[in-house]
């Protein structure tokens, strides 16, 4: 009540430092903080990628083995655990740190309200737990790489978490801390969900109807439903995880008549849906940019909303596909099969109609629009390894290999993470009111193309090979292309450094952004405003016509 | 534009200690709860302070919190665009709740529909009786809840209470704040003897040693998923008779008119969401797989 004088007598006054970031209420800058946070995770995650990609440089164990350089400086535990460890640690913080917050809780937050003209989220106070219960989420996980594990420091098992190798596998407690911060995250994500979905049902502008609403906002609709139906089951799992370990239940444990292949179920029921929850917001932000530099309205507008429904209805499916080769019947793995196949269609259509929406447009290769022609030849790569994939004659021999390392990095770290630079580089104006280098930025691009490209194609050869994943030594015949794998990832942190010098060019030369930088394609409601908007904006709801998408 | 008056009803929400404050007792408590059942930092397992302040600190917020929302009901924030917006909330968070249970019903149809696949394990190690405790149904060393004794009466006592909920919302709606009154008194008692059955059944397993008998049987996945499914839904009785008594306090002041009660309506509306996944326990677990 303290601020309310101050908040109701001047609608842009900001409050002092501690109150704006830390108790805030104001979505944008919720999504600052989010982006924040994800920057921030990226790195962490990407530094363990580094380890994995040091490691898998060469034959024979590296720094993993005892009284290596990097164990010396307590970074890793002198292991194979230890390597098993860092890969876990890498996919959570990039799945649950990086990814999510930067799509939903960054973009989201930021654009979702100002695209249907709402002057905030629908629950500003539970939209600010959402953001710090992740945080404390980070912080449970870090907690746990540092914590005793079982079979050394740390959880090693997966970021699929599946028993026995969860429970009577790794019996100390960072197991137990890496399920609470599951639980948080997915406290977070629950009540994030809920904002979303409310918000946009309830605060659309006069005239924004549900088929007027721009694709980003379709897509945090649909992921919303996504969050809010998919979490609630992996939160029943891993407390079946939790009390199985804690408490003598027996749901994975055969002894006493539980199925570890139950977990399996529960957890892909949930994991199938959050993988599409990873990209769907991207397929959202990719069909605004597409648009904008072609300078023509999206292709098959409808087409594209009810394909990314179809995707996220469908997605609830097919989670079998992940575990075909546990000794399924045959007609649950056709079906299965079938159901997997299937998704590729509102897929095409998708991918369709973002090539029919450049198609005799004005293109404009500006930073955010390479990114999106990145995103929609890399995603198409990972898309058609994905259809291989699913066919579960051939997943026996590829389950579990390099391939589907492969495949799984190529939709999102070429797909996710590129949909996630072309939407911060096409919003970079608007969200912190300068300008971008627009050199640096395609510069960021091509070496980040050349780089994450050299890492993972590769891995498509290792895996028809047979080399499997998770594990921290491999055959001399594995050598060559591993040894290439790890020379793209240096590449890519030059790439990576380039984007934080983007960020530091950006920060010193304070050129003042524009409203609208990107012309007369950008048709949206964030254009309409300054850059960066004011702390409350659309005091008065604007009104939208017919022809606005 | 920026200056400009507001014209519009949406509630911008003053900034707010809470979540802040709740992320921090919500990790604490994590924390605090592995520490009991672990041990961590030098702190021996079965240290249950930490688990308890954290607890503490969401008690403060979940308190704090709700108690600003009241405020600002009656401070009148809650216009009713607002007011539609909090019925979608509530609605969803029901459906997440749903999307809950559906992962302890699907262990338990997995259990019995598929109890046979038991005895295909491989018969190797501690795994030897499995088969012997699985080739029917019940499991060996599992005497099954008679459906029709306690659990229907406890069926009817959720039942019950589903029409004193409504009693009492029929009351508010007309202003008769003293029917109003009766009804949810006797909802909330109704939730306590239902909570206070399910303890004593539960009670009575574990001393009629219902769920196991003195060799082992290898058939523990019945008890985990029974006491799962039924205590989870106890847990959330237990939450739902706590909300209606705090909408009891409230309309004991001058909470709630005639025209604006969500908040009652809230705890209605979780009350019938929590007699409904009951309806489902006791037709599936007590009922159809219950009945030997």
């Amino acid at each position: 009540m303290a601020y309310a004088a101050a908040a109701h007598d001047d609608t842009d006054h900001k409050p002092g430092f501690f109150t704006r970031w830390f108790l805030s209420t104001n979505h944008k800058d919720i999504g600052t903080l989010y982006i924040i946070f994800a920057i921030l995770a990226g790195i962490v995650g990407g530094a363990l990628s580094g380890l994995i990609r040091w490691e898998l440089a060469a034959p024979g164990v590296q720094i993993f083995a005892e009284g290596s350089s990097v164990s010396l400086m307590g970074l890793v535990e002198q292991s194979s655990h230890g390597y098993n460890a860092v890969v876990t640690a890498h996919a959570l913080i990039m799945i649950f740190f990086m990814v999510m917050p930067a799509m939903i809780g960054g973009f989201g937050n930021w654009f979702v309200p100002i695209m249907i003209g709402a002057p905030d989220m629908a629950f500003p106070r539970m939209n600010n737990i959402s953001f710090w219960l992740l945080v404390a989420a980070a912080v449970l996980l870090v907690m746990s790489m540092f914590t005793d594990g079982g079979p050394g420091i740390g959880f090693g098992g997966g970021w699929t978490i599946y028993p026995p190798l969860s429970t009577s596998g790794h019996t100390g407690p960072a197991m137990d801390l890496a399920i609470f911060a599951l639980h948080l995250a997915g406290a977070s994500s629950i009540l994030g969900a809920i904002n979303f979905i409310t918000t946009i049902f309830n605060m659309r502008a006069p005239g924004m109807t549900i088929h007027r609403m721009p694709l980003f906002v379709w897509s945090v609709l649909i992921t919303a439903f996504l969050l809010l139906l998919a979490l609630p089951v992996l939160a029943g799992a891993i407390t079946m995880l939790l009390t199985d370990r804690n408490f003598g239940t027996h749901f994975f444990d055969p002894a006493g008549g539980g199925d570890p292949v139950m977990f399996q179920h529960l957890f892909w029921f949930f994991g199938h849906p959050e993988v599409y929850i990873l990209i769907l917001p991207g397929f959202g932000m990719i069909s605004q940019i597409v648009s904008t530099f072609s300078r023509k309205p999206v292709f098959g507008y409808l087409a594209m909303a009810y394909a990314m429904v179809a995707i996220g209805f469908v997605g609830f499916l097919v989670w079998a596909h992940h575990m075909y080769t546990v000794g399924m019947g045959i007609n649950l793995r056709a079906y299965f099969v079938a159901a997997t196949m299937v998704i590729a269609v509102p897929t095409g259509v998708k991918i369709f109609s973002w090539i029919a929406t450049m198609w005799g447009g004005s293109i404009d290769f500006k930073t955010p629009m390479l990114w999106s022609i990145g995103f929609i030849f890399l995603f198409t790569v990972g898309g058609v390894t994905g259809v291989v994939l699913a066919n579960a004659g051939i997943d026996y021999s590829l389950h579990d290999t390099y391939y589907v390392v492969a495949h799984f990095h190529y939709v999102l770290s070429l797909g996710a993470v590129f949909a996630i630079f072309a939407g911060f580089y096409y919003w970079f104006e608007k969200m912190w009111g300068v300008k971008y280098n627009e050199f640096l930025g395609a510069a960021h691009f091509w070496i980040m193309f050349v780089g994450v490209n050299i890492v993972f194609f590769p891995q498509h050869f290792l895996g028809l090979q047979g080399m499997p994943r998770r594990y921290v030594d491999y055959p001399e015949g594995f050598a060559y292309w591993n040894y290439v794998s790890s020379v793209g990832y240096v590449i890519t942190v030059v790439g990576v450094v380039v984007f934080l010098a983007v960020l530091v060019e950006a920060a010193i030369r304070r050129r003042k952004a524009e409203a609208n930088p990107w012309g007369e394609g950008a048709t949206t409601l964030e254009w309409t405003l300054p850059s960066p908007p004011p702390f409350h904006q659309f005091n008065e709801p604007p009104v939208i016509g017919p022809d606005h998408h | 534009m920026a200056h400009g008056a507001v014209k519009h009803d949406y509630h911008l929400v003053n900034p707010s200690p809470w979540p802040l404050v709740g992320s921090i007792g919500g990790a604490v408590m994590a924390i605090g709860a592995v520490i009991a059942m672990k041990g961590l930092f030098g702190l021996e397992k079965g240290n249950l302070l930490v688990l308890l302040g954290g607890f503490g600190l969401v008690l403060y917020t979940m308190l704090g919190w709700w108690m600003d929302v009241t405020k600002e009901a009656n401070a009148g924030d809650h216009t009713p665009v607002v007011s539609i917006g909090l019925r979608y909330g509530m609605i969803l968070f029901i459906a997440s709740e749903v999307m809950f249970f559906v992962a302890w019903f699907w262990i338990f149809f997995e259990m019995v529909l598929f109890a046979e696949h038991r005895t295909l394990t491989p018969m190797i190690g501690n795994f030897e009786g499995v088969a012997e405790a699985w080739k029917a149904w019940p499991p060996k060393g599992i005497e099954l809840v008679p459906a029709f004794h306690l659990p229907l009466v406890n069926t009817l006592t959720l039942l019950l209470s589903g029409t004193t909920v409504t009693w009492a919302h029929h009351a508010i709606q007309q202003g008769d704040r003293k029917n109003a009154k009766l009804a949810l008194v006797l909802t909330v008692l109704l939730g306590m003897l239902f909570t206070a059955i399910q303890v004593y059944e539960y009670q009575h397993i574990l001393h009629e040693k219902l769920f196991y008998s003195e060799e082992a049987a290898q058939s523990g996945l019945y008890g985990s998923s029974f006491f799962m499914a039924t205590g989870f839904h106890g847990f959330h009785v237990l939450v739902g008779t706590i909300f209606l008594a705090v909408c009891l306090f409230r309309l004991m002041g001058t909470g709630f008119t005639p025209k604006q009660h969500f908040g009652f309506e809230a705890a209605a509306w979780y009350w019938h969401f929590v007699d409904v996944v009951w309806l489902f326990l006791f037709a599936f677990i007590y009922v159809i797989f219950g009945t030997a």
